[in-house]
């Protein structure tokens, strides 16, 4: 017993276990999603987060210190922002044919992603620095942070509410747009990428390369639009 | 495979870099993206490695995120107490936007480019 609990306090120190865990749970929950037929709720993030949570919490293990190991992870999300462009560039040709409808339907899309955040928001009786926290919830993490700062929201915050739009629309966004009756890659890549960021953009790249350019694209595009509108809007509406 | 990396953490510097002198709000990676972009239009092709590395990243690119999702344990108390009114918040919207911004661009795009064969 002794020496299981000196393994683990050595263990702990180190980022390895933390790091490890992290992508075992993922790549258990990759198969779990896989065998239960790509079911909605399976969502491998969304059970990978919640495994996570339950066991940090039954080891007491502080957010922080998971952090320390899981680190290296989060830091592949800046290349892979990047690398974003590689499928894109595949996709120039369509890019430069509907560059009108991509722009009209980003601006809607933005639009209606913050207005609708701080209409249901407000209506539920959200109030004060969570409503504010909420509004840029569809951009990628930091620049959604950044924009919570900026308009006296709680940035750490603004970050759950921003993983959470993403899983959601992850996990509802394609079944959802099928079931209306649009089949289109590069409509369903789109509004995924402007409702649900980088975790729609990887759902979109699972569904097709054209779906996650064009869900890579508008993550981008919607990022930079938000990061304009919204303060205008918070001043527009007096919060 | 190395050089490619080393190509995206180049461009992520840069990137970085540049924002940081003129204050732009964006996030450094995002603005790699645009000049990798630009690049590779004017190239015309990308180099076969360097695609097969951008690919094997972004098939992944959903476990990057789990990390950051955790740090909901840090605010557990305050979305436990509001939880009803969040979540239906982030269901609707998220819902909202996405249903609008496809039927925009589905209905803009004219019926040649509609893709219908994909499942």
């Amino acid at each position: 017993m002794h020496s299981i609990t000196q393994i683990w306090v050595y263990l702990a120190e180190q980022p390895l276990l933390w790091l490890t865990v992290t992508v075992g749970v993922y790549w258990l929950c990759q198969q779990l999603y896989r065998a239960g037929g790509e079911f909605p709720l399976l969502n491998p993030v969304l059970i990978s987060v919640t495994i996570l949570v339950v066991l940090l919490a039954a080891t007491g293990t502080p957010y922080q210190e998971y952090f320390d190991g899981a680190q290296f992870i989060s830091f592949l999300l800046g290349p892979a922002t990047v690398a974003l462009a590689v499928p894109l560039a595949g996709e120039a040709a369509t890019l430069k044919r509907l560059w009108l409808p991509i722009t009209v339907a980003l601006t809607v899309g933005s639009l209606t992603a913050i207005l609708s955040a701080l209409g249901i928001g407000w209506m539920l009786g959200l109030k004060g620095q969570m409503l504010l926290s909420m509004l840029p919830k569809s951009v990628t993490t930091p620049i959604a942070m950044g924009i919570s700062d900026q308009i006296g929201g709680i940035p750490s915050l603004t970050a759950v509410f921003v993983i959470l739009t993403g899983i959601a629309g992850a996990a509802i966004g394609i079944p959802l747009l099928q079931s209306l009756g649009l089949r289109d890659p590069v409509a369903k890549g789109f509004a995924l990428g402007v409702g649900s960021h980088g975790i729609g953009t990887a759902r979109a790249f699972e569904h097709s390369d054209k779906a996650g350019a064009f869900s890579g694209l508008a993550m981008g595009l919607n990022g930079a639009l938000t990061a304009i509108l919204v303060p205008l809007i918070v001043w527009l509406f007096g919060l | 495979m190395i050089a490619s990396i080393a190509a995206l953490l180049v461009l992520q510097l840069v990137g970085t870099i540049i924002i940081r002198l003129t204050g732009l709000p964006l996030p450094g990676p995002v603005l790699g993206m645009l000049i990798l972009f630009v690049f590779l239009l004017w190239r015309g092709t990308t180099p076969a490695p360097f695609e097969a590395t951008t690919r094997g990243l972004l098939r992944n690119l959903a476990l990057l995120f789990v990390p950051a999702g955790v740090g909901i344990i840090t605010h557990l108390h305050a979305v436990a107490e509001q939880w009803v009114a969040l979540s239906i918040t982030i269901m609707a919207s998220g819902a909202l936007a996405i249903v609008v911004t496809g039927f925009v661009l589905h209905w803009l795009m004219p019926a040649a480019e509609r893709d219908t064969d994909e499942a």
